[in-house]
């Protein structure tokens, strides 16, 4: 058996990753060997090979694949930053089914690679927000949500998009406690979820998604604050009315259904005016976080009329 | 009398003090701080400052509880440790998160309660550490015990900083909490007791 190119060396910036290359087809191989043929570890593979650029990336530095790794929010797995590294490799994610309903012509259960079908992969590199006051530069690998959204024919009852991340606490084992009320929901609204700047990832640095970090699917939304960017999704609702999410029942004074990164309001805890600047080291100073995370001018249109201070 | 006085395991306590320092040194080296290294040291030192603000408060329940009265020998020790302690927790906040950007900094004690509660808490243990000289204890005499006191605000206030700083898992604040709030009942409860065994006094005179 030869692999010689499931990944195009010119989608891999970063050293490491090329040197970690081996080890992975090495991991493939034997995976390949042993389960007679794996087609859908081979499709993933394959898949992530036709990545296009994509002209709605940013140029600034890329945070360090360690970095992006194992520093996550995602409670899920435990509360503190290290534990999503430490614990989410027991997550099955193979198979995985998305089921999308509501307000559409026809229910569908897709799976990763019928998904990842809808559209050409895209390499998205985007800045990540955190609203606890750090961020992140992510070149992220996925399709629009959009292309999805189209594929199911929404009705016009479809006001807002619901997403619901798997419940599984056999392997998740944060969600064994009670700290936010399980399955995690997020939202978007319709216009939100259509902007071309929201996409549906199901990879990073040109590799399949590690689990840390949302695999095999999860959301993307560069002009809002992380936790908006829903991981492992299993279900995507289009909805008339706005749905609570998980946050906004944990703390309704503090997290908002919008969410969108503004340094003029600021969460009662922390400062939303600058960031830390993640793997910048320890003398680095903080920056002044940008409106809408620096895309005011692609989204700013869509919150024109309305009171940010109000619908933070 | 005055010789037992001296506290005999000061040297050794004073160098165990300093294990929260050695333990950050060694994780630097090991380049262990992980993704956000800044603020892994300031709650590293946040953290000490707290325990070692606990190990304060627990001498003189000790001292109750054995029966044996050397613990408190070690107060003003581990009393300076909490004021170091927090002293550098706020030193990395001011100089490496801030970098001293000061109307940043004012912007985010006023605005953020839990930075608040913290800065009023360090603020506190300012006189607590210049007055704790003999000298001082015997030029403020009885004052110097109430002023004193106030340590027992700056753990309400620590607590508080812990618990609002902390964004929905609240176990580790509540653990420190219950720890310095059992500190406080049992001297509430010996201080009822003392109460009560003299007013038996009186009414037997």
């Amino acid at each position: 058996m030869s692999f010689k190119n499931p990944i195009r060396p010119s989608e891999i910036t970063p050293e490491h990753i090329y040197n970690d290359r081996r080890k992975f087809l090495k991991s493939i191989a034997i995976g390949l060997g042993a389960t007679a043929l794996s087609s859908m570890a081979f499709a993933k593979v394959r898949s992530l090979d036709n990545i296009v650029d994509s002209d709605l990336s940013i140029g600034d530095k890329k945070t360090s694949f360690k970095d992006i790794t194992t520093y996550n929010n995602y409670y899920e797995f435990g509360t503190k930053k290290t534990d999503p590294s430490e614990y989410a490799d027991k997550l099955t994610t193979d198979p995985w089914s998305v089921s999308i309903d509501g307000a559409v012509k026809k229910n569908k259960v897709l799976s990763i690679d019928e998904i990842i079908k809808l559209s050409s992969l895209e390499e998205r590199i985007y800045r990540l927000r955190c609203v606890e006051g750090w961020s992140m530069v992510i070149p992220w690998v996925g399709i629009p949500l959009r292309s999805l959204l189209k594929h199911v024919s929404p009705t016009n009852n479809a006001k807002f998009v619901k997403f619901t991340t798997l419940n599984r606490p056999s392997e998740m084992i944060g969600q064994r406690y009670k700290v936010l009320d399980w399955p995690y929901v997020e939202g978007l609204r319709m216009d939100e979820a259509m902007h071309p700047l929201t996409i549906l990832a199901v990879g990073l640095y040109g590799k399949v998604l590690p689990n840390q970090n949302g695999a095999p699917i999860r959301l993307v939304v560069p002009w809002k604050y992380g936790f908006k960017s829903t991981k492992a999704i299993t279900k995507i609702s289009l909805v008339e009315k706005m749905p609570e999410t998980s946050w906004m029942k944990a703390g309704p004074s503090e997290y908002g259904f919008y969410a969108n990164v503004n340094p003029k309001v600021d969460h009662p805890r922390w400062t939303q005016a600058t960031e830390r600047e993640i793997g910048k080291g320890l003398f680095a100073p903080r920056v002044k976080t940008k409106m809408f995370n620096g895309y005011e001018k692609e989204v700013g249109y869509m919150y024109k009329n309305m009171d940010l201070k109000k619908y933070f | 009398m005055t010789k037992s006085l001296r506290p005999p395991l000061k040297p050794i306590i004073f160098l165990v003090c300093l294990w929260p320092l050695f333990s950050i040194g060694y994780t630097i080296y090991n380049d262990n701080l992980g993704a956000n290294p800044i603020e892994y040291i300031e709650k590293h030192f946040g953290l000490w400052a707290l325990i070692f603000l606990c190990l304060t408060l627990s001498l003189t329940p000790l001292k109750r509880l054995t029966q044996f009265g050397q613990w408190i020998l070690y107060r003003r020790m581990l009393g300076l440790f909490v004021f170091f302690y927090a002293s550098v927790h706020l030193l990395i906040y001011l100089g490496l998160d801030y970098q001293f950007a000061w109307t940043d900094i004012q912007d985010d004690i006023l605005k953020h309660k839990y930075v608040l509660v913290g800065f009023l808490a360090w603020l506190l243990l300012i006189p607590l550490a210049f007055t704790s000289t003999n000298t001082m204890i015997k030029k403020l005499k009885k004052r110097w015990k109430s002023l004193h006191q106030l340590i027992y605000l700056v753990a309400v206030l620590a607590i508080l900083h812990f618990f609002w700083l902390v964004k929905k898992d609240l176990t580790e604040p509540i653990i420190y909490g219950s720890i310095l709030a059992t500190l406080l009942l049992i001297r509430v409860y010996y201080f009822a007791k003392n109460k009560q065994s003299k007013n038996k006094k009186n009414n037997e005179n």
